[in-house]
């Protein structure tokens, strides 16, 4: 997850610093600052969906003061501030100020930029609070997504039908504001009313029975026995779907699931990518093996917090791995053939895309495993996935590179060296390698896990 | 059953654990009761090989523990909520621990229908995931998911803290007759006083590490503790 994060640091970074220059060459009669705000609209509507399913108020985290000598006022002051300081907040900042400088250096008023900088950072944070706001009536009503549908959709619809401008409203009111600094009152007087308003709900609501009580959901049991054709890695392996399907943390990696298969769509439909050969290794390794890049990382730390359990019961460590391993290879084939219709931008693309396939299976499968065991840091399967940087150390970053960056230069290298069905055939011929020696890798890998049973009990019963 | 010898465990220096020799035979209920870091969860930790001990031993029926793993088919344990799998039902994870001990289903379902009594309703057929359930309720499962499989050996710690007072006698009747009836060999630690000497046939009390005392139970045994640990607290009040 944590390339998630960096990675969207990164696209923002990368929007923030050239989206003037970008928008300079696409629309070359207007002014690039004018577009821009015209398109903030559509940015808060996205927001908001965004912010929805992925932020959530820390509240449960204040339990501990409410028997504290502490005001409730200053319990729910607390709470909110916090949320303030959420990874949601920084991240437009990444975009806001370099735009904001890169207006600078192209002759744009001091001044008014800068009061545009801070509307913008009032706006990130009013979206931060009606997005509580919203979530706060969702809790109440029984399909709890209809709250921020109705309110969004309700905003578009606006526009849509020209009803109201709402993109133009947006728009003007931004460079009315930039042009006006005392305008700023505005967006100031909003965002306080909103917190004012997120005061209100959320002070009385501060109790065990209310917001602060932990949901007790209802189990789902669904019918796993098909695994049953796995044999002595059955029960390990309706533990582990299990484990996927029933945490937060695990859900939403899975949900991301879908990020990762059309990681492609953000390169093929332009032609510049279409010639760099090279590029169709690393998203084919990274489309297909996204499920065994996010999953493999943190075994076993995905059963950390029963590790104990595992160790003193009479389990066969190669079966345990086995199961994980079987699931990863499911997964690449999966989101292989999931991914074949990327065929449309050419046979080239779904022939390296197999290949990188069967490099994730035969190679990076074991490197992610054999990674494992040097894995010390527990996980809370209950704790959200997006930007969550839990159970994270350096092994996840220095897998990366035999997992993603390897396969991309040796395929380049040899795409460049002697030519494309050279360079397919090397990611084939490794991964059945691979596949080959899976027995004498998997004794390896377990006899390394076996070597580091205590290092790891004793760091996974460490609260981090 | 259980031998240790010349064991101890230290962390930087300082021994949290020293036991010269302790042999438990086959079939003993057997209680270790001791203050706050007496060492008592450290001692089954060693036990269940889950730590590596500084010095020594435990042979648990002739099998060294921390060399192989052929104890752990017939050794069963409980020691916190760290053992349940949080996003389990109570009936899926005794099926899960059935599959690692050998046992199917049916199996599982006549072992755990024996107990009904003792989860007085609120275990199983709730569709409740067990990180759901109250402490009480998780330790029930706990432990009772310790005895499928036939154990010969079942290690339970603190199994009486958190469950209601009727239960708690319920597992005394239950850990009795595991040990006089099955000839199972228990391991049990407590703080209640009253409990262990109820149920153990022979208590041992760990002090900083050190085994001071170790008693067949008689009736006077827990006046005995009583005793003993009521004037610990004599004893650092006149230090201070």
């Amino acid at each position: 997850m944590v390339f998630f994060a960096l990675y969207f640091v990164g696209m923002f970074l990368f929007l923030g610093a050239f989206l003037f220059k970008i928008l300079g060459n696409l629309v070359p009669d207007q002014d690039p600052f004018t577009v821009v705000n015209n398109f903030i609209f559509y940015w808060i509507i996205g927001d908001l969906l965004m912010r929805f399913f992925l932020q959530k108020l820390p509240v449960m985290s204040v339990k501990p003061l409410l028997t504290l000598p502490i005001k409730r006022s200053t319990v729910v002051n607390y709470v909110l501030g916090k949320s303030a300081l959420s990874f949601f907040n920084f991240l437009p900042l990444f975009a806001i100020i370099p735009f904001s400088i890169s207006l600078l250096s192209n002759g744009y008023d001091t001044s008014m930029v800068l009061t545009w900088m801070f509307t913008m950072i009032l706006i990130v944070l009013i979206i931060n609070f009606i997005n509580f706001i919203i979530e706060a009536f969702s809790a109440e009503t029984e399909l709890s997504f209809l709250p921020v549908i109705a309110v969004v959709g309700v905003l578009y619809g606006l526009d849509y039908f020209n009803i109201l401008p709402m993109r133009s409203l947006v728009g003007d009111g931004l460079l009315s504001i930039a042009n006006k600094p005392i305008l700023i009152l505005i967006p100031i007087a909003v965002l306080l009313l909103c917190y004012i308003y997120n005061y209100k709900i959320l002070k009385g609501k501060l109790f065990l029975d209310s917001s602060l009580k932990s949901k007790v959901t209802e189990v789902k049991a669904a019918d796993l026995s098909w695994t049953n054709r796995f044999g002595d890695i059955a029960p390990f392996m309706q533990l582990d779907l299990k484990l996927i399907w029933r945490n937060k943390r695990t859900k939403s990696m899975a949900m991301l699931l879908l990020i990762g298969l059309l990681y492609g769509l953000f390169f093929y439909p332009q032609p510049m990518y279409r010639d760099m050969e090279f590029m169709f290794a690393f998203i084919g390794v990274f489309s297909t093996g996204f499920f065994l890049i996010n999953f493999g990382q943190f075994i076993p730390a995905w059963d950390s917090g029963y590790y104990k359990m595992l160790m003193s019961q009479n389990i066969k460590y190669e079966q345990y791995l086995r199961s994980k391993f079987i699931l990863m290879i499911m997964s690449v084939a999966i989101l292989f053939i999931l991914g074949i219709p990327y065929v449309y931008f050419g046979w080239k693309i779904l022939i390296a895309h197999f290949a990188a396939a069967i490099y994730n299976i035969g190679v990076n499968s074991h490197v992610i495993l054999y990674g494992g065991s040097f894995n010390r840091k527990k996980i809370d399967l209950d704790k959200k996935a997006a930007f969550n940087y839990q159970g994270t150390g350096a092994v996840q970053w220095l897998i990366g590179i035999p997992l993603m960056v390897l396969p991309m230069a040796l395929f380049g290298l040899t795409n460049w060296l002697v030519g494309f069905e050279a360079a397919v055939a090397l990611l084939i011929v490794l991964g059945v390698t691979g596949i080959v020696l899976h027995k004498k890798l998997m004794t390896l890998i377990t006899k390394k896990y076996l070597d580091s049973k205590y290092k790891m009990i004793d760091a996974f019963s460490q609260d981090n | 059953m259980i031998y240790t010898k010349d064991l101890s465990k230290s962390y930087n220096g300082t021994t949290v654990l020293n036991v010269e020799e302790l042999s438990i035979p086959k079939g003993q209920s057997f209680g270790l009761v001791g203050n706050n870091g007496a060492g008592k969860t450290t001692y089954f930790s060693l036990l269940l090989d889950l730590i590596k001990p500084s010095t020594g031993n435990i042979t648990n029926n002739n099998v060294v523990v921390d060399e192989s793993e052929d104890w752990k088919p017939y050794t069963s344990s409980f020691i916190d909520e760290s053992f349940l799998i949080g996003y389990l039902t109570p009936e899926e994870y005794f099926y899960f621990i059935g599959d690692l001990r050998g046992q199917n289903k049916a199996d599982v379902d006549a072992l755990t229908s024996k107990f009904e009594d003792f989860f007085n309703g609120e275990i199983i057929g709730k569709k409740k995931y067990l990180r759901d359930l109250s402490k009480g309720n998780q330790k029930k499962a706990g432990i009772v998911a310790a005895l499928i499989g036939n154990p010969e050996v079942i290690i339970l710690d603190e199994p009486f803290a958190n469950l209601d007072p009727t239960t708690q006698i319920r597992l005394k009747q239950i850990l009795k007759d595991l040990a006089e009836k099955q000839g199972v060999t228990v391991l049990v630690s407590s703080h209640d006083l009253m409990h262990v000497t109820d149920v153990c046939e022979r208590i041992v009390v760990l002090e900083k590490g050190n085994i001071i005392k170790d008693l067949e139970t008689n009736p006077a045994t827990l006046k005995e503790l009583e005793a003993h640990f009521a004037s610990g607290t004599m004893a650092t009040q006149e230090e201070e």
